[in-house]
Formats: structure tokens, sequence, C-alpha cells
């Protein structure tokens, strides 16, 4: 057997129990309909243009995510357990944040170095002492969560900012339910459609006190975003106008957008712009993206927006190694999921250890994203680990180190045929006055063999995912 | 509605409204070329063509030879002609993405799927080799691109801005339209050969879909004359300016907000005008002359169109309160807070007339 999880196969010759009925059905299927079927959802995808833009060499581009269809199945055992897992943790990073622009709690308890919360340059001042609804401040949240055994699940990244990749999670469910309806009549398949929903009330539960009928929009830095297809996809699910900065202006501390009846007053901004470009008057003076005077009407309390600024402080790689302390420190429990073990290159001995190491570690950037600027040890020849040593060493407070976790595999289709190929998931978390979620998330997939960069600017694809039910 | 969809919307509606007459003009053009004719004719009536277009100057800036092959080359494929039929299909796709969470999901499937066709028919070289076919193709999306707007569309303002961008469109292709075969028409190369007048009416018929509804209206032959009258002043007549400029003032009367008057009452105008002229009279002032005045007010109303409702004026912002000083001894800078000029920048809707 190969060194890692596979999801679907317990052994060569034994499939998992929650996979049988996929298994039986795939077995039965020729492999002309199969081909047939992959054609079709290509097709699908472009007609219907979900497409991402990619950055750098082909500025401008649309390129389809690969969408792979044998699904990545979740039993419901093990859901739960995840599930209470994200509640915890999102909970825990939600008190965080409400305590670092408050009371500062955890610092003076001494649980996290002050200097690594206020001086991050993630950490928003204007924010101090400035009430937001419900104390939330990451209204969204999707988590990244790899397996690397039977019931042990692990959590990469908490991305607490303007995390993407709901569209997909939807879009392939729709996929696969109109490709093979068959499959969906003998597995129980929790449903995931009503997202858009329940992210509708959260939004709601955001308005300035005594709006009864809030106007929700969404917010898009433009159609030359890479996410821009999800932030049209879900504003026309939530029936909400999609809005870019120039169509809103502050006055008086209000929010209102541009219409072909006059001014129009915003309750509630989803935005999908990072804080830097959110208001160049308070951020980036150059950026065009924001909105002039946003800042203030936050503070005012005129407007609400999800996620709140100042969440990149909690979703920090440099903060990541804090969280178990922080759910112990305002939740009293033991961690549901755990941590990966994380080498802080600020620290002397940790920065040791990781240039010993660097052959069997991941190294990534404490502000990166988006799968750039790492290094895979393994993965990687001498001369380009040589190369990130000296990097590392320029720097080493902008690096972070971990062990390279053996991702689980799920059965994939590849050139070759179907072969294991390395997964994560991102379940996307909401909290307003309840934390909720929909049973599932996005699985990507890293096409090549053996890669475990899943991120779809590196090429990574993307599987339905599904919770089945008892 | 955000005025910036409502632009969208609009001009989505204009492209593809352009992209199908250019395709009618086109066609018409290339079955008369079947005719019999001197290649000097051949070649004034595609000078004609461009010249109405006013696309004259930059076709010579790029192309040497005046011949029908360069000039469908021109009006079809070429990305630098902003009224070329990739260029009009480009446009009306990329406005309706801006926009696809305003429109269903049909619209806009249809919309990207003429665009993806479209990259298809050009590469593989479809249009040379058939070139009836393919401007019957783009009619056929565009056919499919209206029906399936009216029939899944709810009808509020984004329908009315879809449908005002589509009237103001047709009445200005139309009048185009009939602007160059007129012309054609009393130059000397035509005077007086009966035979080939008719095949050139009937031509300009068929390319606005009206050579039948002229036999059901006129039983009669061919005129200039009675051409003229159904092209302009018939109501029943989907494409006639009279007809247009009813859809122009219905929808209008629907999106109306308080900056809009003047813009309506031009609009009024117009239409009352055409309700109530008679084609002899146009004929006497000379129909050139009344369709480059014509074209002149449509061209106006886009202007009032796009000022009223899809630039409004931006509000005056007031200055904003100075910041509170962050906390002492914390790191951060809000320096810039109070440098920003007021100013609003605009710089949607301008750079995409044409």
């Amino acid at each position: 057997m190969p060194n890692f999880y596979d999801e679907m196969y317990a052994s060569a010759a034994t499939v998992r129990p929650h996979y049988s009925a996929f298994a039986e059905w795939l077995a039965q299927q020729a492999p002309q309909l199969i081909e047939q079927k992959r054609a079709e959802a290509e097709l699908n995808f472009q007609r219907v243009g979900i497409t991402f833009a990619v950055y750098g060499d082909n500025a401008g581009k649309e390129r389809l995510i690969p969408f792979d269809i044998i699904p990545r199945v979740i039993n419901a055992a093990e859901w739960a357990r995840l599930q209470a897992g994200l509640v915890q943790r999102v909970t825990a990073l939600n008190r965080f944040l409400h305590d670092v622009y408050h009371e500062q709690a955890i610092l003076k308890a001494g649980v996290i170095p002050r200097e690594q919360v206020l001086e991050n340059a993630q950490y928003r001042p204007a924010m101090q002492g400035v009430k937001v609804a419900s104390d939330i401040y990451a209204h969204i949240a999707g988590v990244d969560i790899v397996r690397a055994g039977e019931g042990e699940f692990y959590v990469l990244e908490d991305n607490l900012r303007v995390p993407s990749g709901v569209s997909y999670m939807l879009e392939n469910r729709k996929m696969m339910m109109r490709l093979f309806p068959a499959l969906f009549a003998s597995n129980r398949v929790a449903p995931v459609d009503h997202y858009p929903d329940l992210l509708l009330d959260n939004l709601r539960s955001v308005a300035p006190q005594g709006v009864s009928d809030p106007t929700v929009v969404v917010l898009t830095p433009g159609m030359h975003n890479s996410a821009y297809f999800e932030h049209a996809f879900l504003a026309q699910q939530m029936g909400v106008a999609l809005v870019q900065g120039q169509d809103l202006y502050v006055s008086d501390n209000t929010v209102y957008m541009r219409s072909t009846r006059g001014p129009q007053r915003v309750d509630v901004i989803y935005r999908r712009i990072d804080d830097d470009y959110l208001d160049p008057r308070a951020f980036r003076p150059e950026s065009t993206l924001g909105v002039p005077g946003l800042l203030e009407a936050v503070r005012a309390g005129r407007v609400g927006l999800a996620n709140a600024i100042g969440t990149g402080v909690a979703d920090d790689k440099s903060i990541y190694p804090y969280v178990p302390d922080m759910i112990a420190f305002y939740l009293g429990e033991k961690p549901i999921l755990n941590n990966v073990p994380t080498y802080q290159c600020r620290k002397k001995e940790d920065l040791q250890y990781t240039l010993a190491n660097l052959a069997q570690l991941v190294v990534k950037e404490v502000h990166g994203a988006g799968g750039y600027g790492m290094l895979v040890g393994p993965a990687s020849t001498q001369a380009e680990i040589e190369t990130f040593r000296q990097r590392l060493l320029a720097n080493p407070t902008g690096y972070i180190a971990q062990p390279t976790l053996a991702l689980s595999a799920c059965p994939t289709f590849v050139e070759s045929g179907i072969a294991p190929r390395h997964i994560d998931l991102r379940p996307f978390v909401l909290s307003g006055k309840t934390v909720s979620m929909v049973p599932g998330g996005l699985t990507r997939v890293a096409l090549q063999e053996g890669s475990l960069v899943v991120n779809s600017s590196q090429g990574g694809g993307t599987k339905d995912t599904w919770i089945l039910e008892n | 509605m955000l005025s910036r969809t409502a632009d969208h919307l609009y001009w989505m509606a204009r492209y593809t409204e352009r992209a199908e007459n250019t395709a009618r003009m086109l066609d018409v053009r290339v079955q008369y070329s079947l005719m019999p004719q001197s290649a000097l004719a051949e070649q004034q009536g595609w000078r004609a063509m461009l010249g109405v277009s006013e696309l004259q100057s930059q076709f010579d800036a790029k192309y040497s030879a005046l011949t029908q092959k360069e000039v469908i080359d021109f009006m079809v494929r070429d990305p630098d002609n902003p009224s070329s039929i990739a260029s009009c299909l480009r446009a009306a796709r990329e406005n309706a993405r801006a926009v696809r969470g305003t429109l269903t999901t049909e619209v806009w499937e249809t919309k990207n799927t003429t665009w993806l066709m479209l990259q298809q028919h050009l590469k593989s070289g479809m249009f040379e080799q058939h070139p009836g076919t393919f401007l019957e193709w783009v009619k056929y999306r565009s056919h499919m691109s209206r029906g399936v707007t009216l029939g899944t569309m709810f009808q509020d303002e984004a329908f009315n801005f879809i449908r005002l961008g589509t009237f103001l469109e047709r009445a200005d292709n139309t009048a185009r339209i009939l602007d160059v075969k007129f012309r054609f028409l009393a130059s000397d190369t035509l005077k007086a050969d009966a035979q080939v007048e008719f095949y050139y009416l009937a031509a300009l018929l068929r390319s606005v879909s009206a050579f039948e509804t002229y036999r059901k209206v006129y039983r009669d032959a061919i005129t200039p004359t009675r051409v003229a009258e159904l092209l302009i002043l018939q109501a029943k007549m989907p494409r006639s300016l009279v007809a247009c400029m009813c859809g122009v003032v219905a929808n209008l009367q629907e999106v109306r907000n308080s900056l809009s008057q003047d813009t309506e009452r031009l609009a009024e105008a117009l239409y009352g005008t055409l309700q109530e002229a008679q084609i002899g009279d146009i004929l006497e002032e000379g129909l050139h002359a009344y369709l480059t005045r014509f074209l002149a007010s449509i061209a106006e109303l886009g202007n009032g169109i796009g000022r009223d409702f899809l630039l409004p004026v931006a509000p005056e912002v007031h200055e904003p309160e100075p910041p509170e000083t962050p906390t002492p001894g914390q790191t951060q800078t809000q320096s810039q807070t109070q440098t920003q000029t007021q100013t609003q920048t605009q710089t949607q809707t301008q750079t995409r007339t044409g």
C-alpha cells in the first residue's frame, strides 16, 4: 500500500463502506459513457461561464477549473466531528478578534506575545473599540482542512478575509446531479443548495441597529478579478446588487449606491475586496477599487461589513500556531481539529531546525496565499532548496515551516485512467447570532501525481463533496 | 437599479442589435453582388456601405484594395473595427458578463455561447467559405437572444434598459440601411433600369425581413416610395423608424427619473413627427437630408439617456471628519486619510459609444 490514506479504498481490494454504492455504480459504467459525461461537463462549464481569471502570464485569459467526476465522500460520523471542530475553532477565532480590538485579555495574560498581534501588518488600530454587530468579525470563514489518516484531520489555514470557492461547491453539485442523477438516488447525499439563503440571513443580521429591512450588496473588485464569477453568482443567488467601488459613495458617514433613480442607502456590504483596497482614505491611497470614507462609516456604526476590517490578524500564518491556545483561553476546551506543528522561523531554534531539515519540510511565507512562494521540501530539487534557503536567511520572520503531511488521496480521472491524487477540503463556516454551515465544502485536488499543492492557480482541480446522511 | 448595471444592459442590447444589423446590411450586399454588374458599380456599393457606417477612413487606413473580401473581413472579424460583427458580439458578451447576475441564466448563456461559437466559426473559415450561412447564423443568434430576453426576463427596469438599447440601436441602423440603399438607387449606375431596380429593392426589403410584408401591405409592384414608406412610417413593421421610436418612448417612460424630462420630450417629439408624417413630404425634403436629421436626433437621444440614467452626476461628498488619533505607541499609518481630493472619477460609458 502507498504511504497515504486513500479516501475510497481501505486496501487494494476493499472499498470503504461509505464509498461502496459509488464504487458499485462506477464498475457498471462503460468507459465511453464516462468520457462522454466528462466532455459534457466541460462544455457546460464553458457555456455557463464558470471560469476564473489567471494572473500573470496570460493576463485577461479566462480558464476553467478542471472538474473531476469522482466525488469526495465523507461519512456522517466524520462530518459531525469536523463540524463540531469547525464551530469550536471559528468561535474561538471570533472571540480572539473581538478581544484584540477591545480588552486584549489574551495579550495581558501572555498567551500570545503582544508584538505578534499589535505589530502585525494585518492588525488595524482603526478598529480598536469599534462595536460590530453581535461582536462577530469573521462572518464567512473558509477553513482549509486535510486528512492524514483515519479520523485525523488537520487545519492548514483559517481563511477569514475574503475566502472564495463556495460557488464551485454549489456548481459542482449541480453538475453532478445533472450528469448522474441516478447516483443521488442510491446515495443519501446531504444537500448544499441552501447556502445562499444562509449567507443572506447572516448578512442581514449584520445590519446597523434600527434598520429593519436592510439593503445588502456584494462588493467586487470587478470583472478581471479571479473570483468574479463567484461574486456575480452569489449576488444573483441572494437577489442583491453586485456593486463596484465606483458605484458607492459615502456621505455623512452613510453609504449610498448610485442608482438610475438617484442615491439609495446601503446597509450591509459583503465585500470581496481586501482591507488594503477597501478605502483609499484609510488604507492604500492609490486604490481605485474601494470606497472613500467607508472606514469612518463602519466606525460610526452606519454600515455593516462582512467580513469586518482587520480579520487578517487572526488567519495570519504567524498567529496560526496560537489557535489551540485561543480555544483553551476563550472556551476552556481542547481543540477537536489538529493544528499542524509549526516552526516559527522568527525564533532562533525554530529557524535552525528548519534550515537543517529543509528537504523534509513545507516552508510558507507568513503573508503568502494561493500556493505561491512556498517550498515543498520533498518535492524540490537541491538547487530549489538552496535558493529558498537564501530567501529564508534574508528574512526569517517572513516564514514558517511545517512537517510535510501525508495528505489523503482520492481516486481521480487522469490521462492514464483512474489514479489517487491528493486532496484538501474547504468548508464554509457562517458566523452571526449562531454559527452555521451547509454539510459540505469545496474539495480541491492536485492533479499532478504526487503533488501536494491543490490551489487552482497552480493547476489544481475540484470535486463534488458528499456528506452522507445516516 | 445601479447606474452602472443599467449602462451595461443598455450597451449589451445595442451591440447585440448592431451585430444583427451589420449582418443584414452585409447580407443584402453579398446577395446583390451576385447580380450582373460592373466592377465599378460593385465597388461603389461597398464604398457606400462603409460611408454610411462612418467607417470609410478607418477602412482606408488599413486596407489598400476595396474588394468584397476586404470589406467583409473588415466588417466581420476585424477587432480594430468597433462595429465589426466580432467586436459587437464580444462587447455584448463582455457587457453581459459584467451584469450576469441581473440576467436570467438563459440570457447570459445565450450571449456567452454566441461568443464561444463565433470563435469557432472565425477559426474554421466558415464565413469566408459560406458568407451567407454565416450571416444567417448571426441573425439567428440575435433572434435567439431577443427571444430568450422576452421569454425569460422579469419585466422590470433591467428589461426596460435592454429594450431601450435595442430600439434605439435599431432605429439608428434602419435609418442607415435606408440611407445607403436609397443613395445608391439614386446614383447614375442604377438609373432607368426597371429590372435592376426591382432586384435591388427586393434585396433591401429582404435585408430587413420585409419582402413578404411588402407584398401583403401593398399588393402591388415594388416602388422606392412605398419601400421608404414601409420602413419609415409603417407602425406595424417591427424595424420601421416609427415602430422603433414607439419602443423607445414606452421604455423611457418606464424608467423615468427626476432628470429625464428633456430626454423624454425629445423622444416623444421624434415619435410624434413620425406618426404624423407623409412619405410625400419626406421625399420632397429629400430622403438623405431627412435621415441625416433623424440620425442626429437619435445620437442626441443616446447622449440624453447616458446623461440622465447611466452616468449620474457625482453627488456632493462631504469632507471626511478627521480620524481619531490611533492609540499612542502603536504603529499604523493613517496619514493619508485627509489628503484625498473629492473628485469622483467616472470612466465608464464614454468610451463605449460607437
